[in-house]
């Protein structure tokens, strides 16, 4: 087999630019929409930014599920703010995956058909007002720990989109941390309803940052893209840092009976990860895997005559305009 | 020389890579083309940014500071969309 003059023209054209791209991003350069960019990177920005969306947006599910049931006036504003911040998280995210050259409508397609995931934390149930809080405490907590090093990723939009996100997820931690703090201030029923739901939430949140690195299999090339700034383990080890006093604070314990200081590491030892649920949920068998798409397909079908009357008023007007 | 068939463009400079693109100024230029290169002679003669956007002015919609209250109202009476908003025990305050 021979390569035309002009494929190999073509292909040290392309070693070039390559180059050049990864020169830049060893610079610790961003790179922005219009600069050359190898077609694989352009993709896994694609899947990571957009399943990073979907997760904004499907995360308004189990925290909507209580905005009527919220236990006051006071809550329910503070959670309608929350919901309402990440449907803006989404739209900032979509808009960063669009400036890589696809469409909203192709986007959301594959969230419908499964092609495109989302965070598996939000496949799981929100059974009791205390989840509001393990969510916002620990689910935003380890999203916040993840989208911290996120400011820091080589594609130019995406970390400005993370930087605008890290400034308006401050308040969802804390209020979700308020909520179990109030709860474990209360009787005997409140406090076990608090820690109930931080035995629930505690292992999915630490699933949440994904395979361990030596099983990641997108990991390898992420890093020398800077499209990921730390490894899945080490952001998970921030996390539990954090957490321990966090819990202990309030009074609350997590659920690892491994959990303990390591004094040679500097950090805390926790117990395995359960692999098996977590590549389970993945796939599917989550408690609210089909709920959560549904109704979301749902939602965007009832909503299809806005976008259509939306079409129908912008070319009455622009015919109006040229009559 | 009269600018009649000049259009008013808004001039955008990207000051590094990986900043956004800031409002630095506006000129008149016959087209987009030209007002790029205006741009460049007028706001980037000491390596000011690395890219320049031109929008046509006439394109740009925007709020005005007196509408505020009805645009953006309410706001103020918000606080709880704020981090510190949330009184935290001393150990984990700075969560
Ligand atoms: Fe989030
Ligand atoms: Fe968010
Ligand atoms: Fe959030």
């Amino acid at each position: 087999m021979s390569l035309s003059t002009n494929e190999m023209n073509r292909s040290a054209d392309e070693k070039t630019l390559e180059a050049e791209f990864q020169r830049r991003i060893d610079n610790e350069e961003k790179i922005e929409p219009k600069d050359w960019m190898p077609q694989a990177y352009r993709k896994n920005l694609i899947r990571q930014i957009s399943q990073h969306a979907h997760s904004e947006v499907i995360g308004m599910q189990p925290e909507g599920n209580w905005i009527t049931r919220a236990p006051s006036l006071h809550r329910k504003a503070v959670l309608l703010a929350k919901v309402q911040d990440e449907a803006g998280h989404g739209l900032y995210l979509y808009s960063a995956a669009e400036t890589l050259g696809i469409s909203r409508e192709e986007l959301i397609d594959a969230l419908h058909t499964g092609a495109a995931k989302y965070a598996s934390i939000f496949n799981y149930p929100s059974l009791s007002w205390a989840d509001m809080g393990a969510i916002g405490w620990l689910v935003d907590g380890a999203a916040i720990v993840n989208q911290v090093s996120l400011q820091r990723t080589s594609y130019g939009p995406y970390a400005r989109g993370m930087v605008r996100i890290c400034k308006e997820e401050s308040f969802h931690q804390r209020q979700g941390y308020h909520i179990l703090m109030t709860l474990m201030e209360g009787d005997e029923r409140q406090r076990k309803m608090a820690q109930d739901s931080v035995n629930r939430f505690w292992w999915p949140s630490l699933m949440m940052f994904g395979p361990h690195d030596s099983d990641s299999q997108h990991s390898g090339q992420s890093m020398t893209w800077k499209i990921k700034r730390q490894s899945n383990d080490e952001l998970r080890q921030k996390f539990v840092d954090q957490s321990v006093e966090q819990a202990e604070a309030i009074g609350l314990t997590l659920p690892d009976p491994d959990l303990r200081w390591n004094e040679d590491r500097g950090h805390y030892d926790f117990g395995e990860i359960d692999w098996e649920e977590f590549y389970s949920v993945i796939a599917g068998n989550g408690h609210c895997n089909r709920d959560r798409v549904a109704h979301h397909r749902r939602a965007h079908d009832e909503g299809a005559w806005v976008r259509e009357a939306l079409d129908a008023y912008e070319s009455k007007r622009s015919a109006a305009r040229t009559a | 020389m009269s600018q009649s068939n000049m259009k008013l463009y808004e001039v955008f400079v990207r000051g590094r890579r990986g900043l956004d693109h800031k409002h630095v100024g506006s000129l008149h230029a016959e087209d987009a083309e030209q007002a790029l290169e205006y741009a460049r002679d007028v706001y980037t003669r000491r390596g000011e940014g690395i890219s320049i956007w031109v929008v046509n002015s006439s394109d740009i919609c925007a709020s005005q500071e007196s509408d505020c209250d009805s645009f953006y109202d309410p706001l103020d009476d918000k606080p709880y969309r704020h981090a510190t908003h949330y009184q935290l025990p001393d150990k984990v305050n700075n969560m």
